[in-house]
């Protein structure tokens, strides 16, 4: 229990920072994710094609490599970033593209009726997507999204290979220097905290739309 | 005919990939008639429906509302209203919010004269219970009822039905053709596209058959 205590404090720190990227990705990634999903129903054939190579391009490589690519490779060009600001670019060009592709679904599954009857009632694009269209594109992509917010969190975690100090990183010192698995043990319980406080909310959201089918 | 013409469509002209649809259409509804535009399937009721809500770009013709001149695909005056087959009401909000959400966003209407209007309109169309259901809680008949509540509280000069039978059991059937009468006593010009001759015949004033083209 001495123990326990004695590392908590690094630890947490290491907790601070995972929340830290997992809350600004979030905040960067939906709207920009919205837009690009919005683009890529767009009339116009090249902004489309663009945002279709950038899609395929942020999910078909690991996320990984974009963040060693952006945080190593770009130097080598003259570009660099701090480790943290380099993280969060990462991760929001990457969960933006994925976040675009759910949307994409999403806006793709009311269909085109629905966009129909609020024009005919002389429901300007922007009202009816804002009174009729969103809240059920909402409500169709809660849970991917779900799903999509807890890989985050897990994901999160390949921040290691920049050196930031977060949560798996804080875990992997204490092990390696005190040889005990406990660290690693206390940052699984951790995750799994994060994690189930995210289901939580996620099915508190998922229930507050339930009132119609 | 000697009432004033509402709806008039003069040599309206469609065709799809070469082929036409409509050749040529001409057509006119007096103020506060019924006219069932009738005919064999593929014939193109749905496509003149279409045109005259402003849902298909026509290749020629034109379209006067109250003898004035009307670009169907302008829908922010209101003039036409319609009710889908399939109604097509919004199911996140409620019965009260689906008739409520134009006049307030469109029309800019006030509150409180929206109010006064939806709740003549629960009356008139029975719905009154039901105002806090959303689209999922209702019977296939009330849900027209919706439709129609949300297409009329807009005021519009021409009231267009599409195939406003196939959804219904006789009963609600009868209550339709009610309904279409009680709306023809208060001078409503309707427009009513059907497969449906029992109840063309029941309800209309004339029948326009698109297949003939003759009226």
């Amino acid at each position: 229990m001495k123990y326990i205590s004695e590392i908590m404090p690094s630890l947490l720190s290491g907790t601070k920072v995972t929340v830290e990227l997992f809350v600004i990705t979030l905040l960067l990634a939906i709207p920009i994710g919205i837009l690009l999903a919005l683009g890529l129903r767009s009339r116009f054939r090249l902004l489309k094609i663009i945002l279709e190579a950038y899609v395929w391009l942020m999910r078909g490589t690991p996320l990984l490599l974009q963040l060693i690519f952006i945080f190593y490779g770009l130097p080598t060009i003259g570009i660099v970033f701090e480790r943290f600001v380099a993280a969060v670019i990462a991760f929001v060009l990457n969960y933006a593209a994925y976040f675009a592709e759910i949307f994409r679904g999403g806006l793709q599954s009311v269909s085109q009726e629905q966009s129909e009857a609020a024009a005919l009632l002389g429901l300007s694009k922007q009202q009816a997507f804002r009174f009729v269209i969103m809240p059920q594109v909402v409500k169709i992509v809660l849970p991917s999204m779900g799903n999509e917010v807890i890989n985050l969190v897990k994901d999160s975690s390949l921040v290691y290979v920049l050196g930031i100090g977060d949560l798996l990183r804080a875990g992997n010192v204490a092990t390696a220097r005190d040889v005990t698995l406990v660290p690693l043990v206390l940052v699984g319980i951790i995750y799994l905290l994060l994690t189930g406080i995210l289901t939580y909310i996620q099915n508190k959201i998922e229930r507050g739309f339930s009132y119609y089918e | 005919m000697n009432n004033p013409t509402a709806l008039q469509l003069i040599d309206v002209t469609k065709s799809f990939a070469h082929k036409k649809v409509l050749d040529g259409v001409n057509l006119q509804v007096g103020v506060g008639e019924i006219l069932s535009i009738v005919g064999p399937s593929g014939v193109g009721k749905t496509t003149l429906l279409r045109t005259i809500l402003g849902l298909e770009t026509v290749d020629q013709g034109q379209f006067k509302v109250n003898n004035q001149a009307f670009n169907p695909k302008d829908h922010s005056q209101n003039k036409i209203g319609i009710v889908f087959q399939d109604f097509r009401l919004f199911p996140n909000l409620t019965v009260l919010q689906n008739i409520m959400l134009a006049p307030l966003r469109v029309q800019k209407v006030p509150h409180d004269k929206v109010d006064g209007d939806v709740q003549q309109l629960l009356n008139l169309l029975q719905l009154e219970e039901q105002k806090d259901y959303y689209p999922f809680q209702l019977s296939g008949g009330q849900k027209q009822r919706v439709a129609i509540a949300r297409a009329l509280i807009l005021r519009p000069q021409i009231l267009c039905y599409d195939e406003p039978t196939s959804a219904l059991d006789a009963q609600n059937k009868s209550q339709v053709s009610e309904l279409l009468r009680t709306f023809k006593e208060r001078q409503i010009t309707q427009l009513v596209v059907t497969h449906d001759l029992e109840f063309a015949h029941e309800v209309s004033d004339r029948m326009f058959n698109l297949g003939e083209q003759t009226q």
